[in-house]
């Protein structure tokens, strides 16, 4: 009987060392006990794909395709005269004016709102080049960012709000497009918090209101 | 009648008893221990295509989870970047490094960088991303401390009875809404600040739910 516990102690430890315990790093792909319909023969969000030529289950658009925009369109209550339809509002969409040039001013309110969304969006899209302040001082400069523009020169305190609008879109020079990133009113956002950095960076203490001008003394 | 078994022989019935039930006791904690995603799937750690370091970009620098995983707000996945997003720094920064060849070749071709998929839920659970990271509840609660992870492995048992941990409690896990993407900050509930969070969880309206079809379709 004795020899059975032994055989046992033994199994235990070498299970043990086989086995290892919870956490360990693997590079396996973990063993799956019971894979009941784990694997379904569906496409799951950036799946591989066997069937196209380039693995990927993402189609992407084909050409020619025309911009629907989101919620909008054959709604009830929506008709074909509504801007966002088709993105058919060429300020609110490339930021152009009628005549081709690049607007100035805002095709949706700037409200308070808008300037706290366009601080978040900026905090993470644009300050890692640009910086927190706009200066193009990010925290990718020590690395080799050298060229991020800063929002505080004369060219870009007077570009039009359109062109800036365009450059997030599009991207210019060395900095590639955002727009997988920013929605189109989430780039009109961005761009009113630049405008409101570019105020905060040449204010006077004529811009501060008469009643809290002690607090900054 | 001579004797064939000695008389210690009485006893083995019980011994064998004894020992079967031992055997049984190291087999189910066995399996506790084993059989289960937290031995499973905790520490795997699978050999990325690109050694992409985590610990750099969303430690060292700072960079926001959402700079890469761009979709994580407003859709159910939580994207894997496309190279581009690469690029927008690396077109600049380190382009001759060989281990970013595999990102160059991506952005020039359009064929997808193979990423090897580490935190997969079975198909016939349905994660959304957006519901969770808009009412309180951050990457690190999921991921682990991705922000001081070299390569990222897989920190959470991501079983049923976890999901369902934080499903019965969640005042217990929720953090302030601009905590969600620090992940060093800590709850609510570790704050002291309990009461809190149970407003939270009035307000949002949140009820996670706790019945089968709530995850799985």
């Amino acid at each position: 009987m004795r020899y059975a516990y032994y055989t046992l102690a033994f199994v235990v430890v070498l299970l043990i060392s086989v086995m290892g315990f919870r956490g360990m790093k693997a590079t396996q792909p973990p063993i799956e006990v019971f894979p009941d319909m784990d694997h379904q023969a569906k496409y799951k969000p950036q799946a591989e794909s066997k069937f196209f030529a380039d693995a990927r289950a993402d189609r992407p658009m084909p050409a020619g395709t025309v911009p629907y925009g989101r919620g909008t369109g054959v709604e009830p209550g929506r008709d074909f005269h509504d801007p966002a339809f088709l993105r058919a509002d060429d300020f609110r969409y490339a930021g152009k004016a009628a005549d081709g040039s690049f607007a100035r001013g805002f095709p949706v309110p700037v409200t308070k709102e808008l300037l706290q969304r366009g601080q978040g969006r900026y905090a993470i899209y644009c300050a890692p080049c640009h910086g927190a302040l706009g200066d193009g001082n990010g925290i990718t400069k020590p690395y080799g960012m050298l060229a991020a523009a800063t929002y505080h020169d004369d060219r870009l305190r007077g570009m039009a709000e359109g062109e800036i609008f365009n450059t997030i879109t599009n991207g210019k020079n060395t900095m590639l497009s955002y727009a997988d990133k920013l929605s189109p009113d989430d780039r009109w956002a961005v761009v009113a918090y630049v405008r409101a950095l570019q105020r905060a960076r040449h204010a006077t203490i004529a811009d501060v209101p008469a009643d809290q001008r002690g607090g900054l003394k | 009648m001579s004797k064939i078994f000695p008389k210690s022989a009485n006893a083995l019935p019980l011994q064998i008893v004894i020992f079967l039930t031992v055997l049984g006791g190291v087999a189910a904690a066995g399996i506790t221990y084993y059989a289960t995603p937290a031995y499973l799937r905790v520490g795997y750690q699978p050999v990325q295509p690109v050694p992409f370091e985590h610990s750099l970009h969303a430690g060292q620098l700072g960079i926001d989870c959402r700079y890469c995983h761009a979709s994580v707000e407003k859709s159910a996945t939580s994207s894997v970047p496309a190279a581009q997003t690469c690029m927008n720094c690396h077109s600049i920064i380190k382009t001759q490094s060989p281990l970013l060849e595999v990102v160059r070749q991506s952005y020039a071709t359009g064929q997808p960088v193979p990423w090897v998929k580490i935190h997969a839920v079975p198909d016939y659970v349905y994660f959304n991303h957006s519901v969770h990271v808009n009412r309180g509840v951050s990457c690190v609660e999921c991921h682990g401390k991705v922000n001081e992870m070299t390569a990222v492995y897989h920190a959470k048992p991501h079983s049923m009875s976890w999901c369902l941990d934080c499903h019965r409690d969640p005042a217990a896990r929720i953090r302030e809404p601009g905590d969600v993407y620090n992940l060093d900050s800590q709850t609510l509930a570790e704050q002291g600040k309990l009461a809190k969070a149970q407003g939270y969880i009035h307000d949002w309206n949140v009820k996670p739910p706790t019945s089968c079809s709530g995850c799985h379709r």
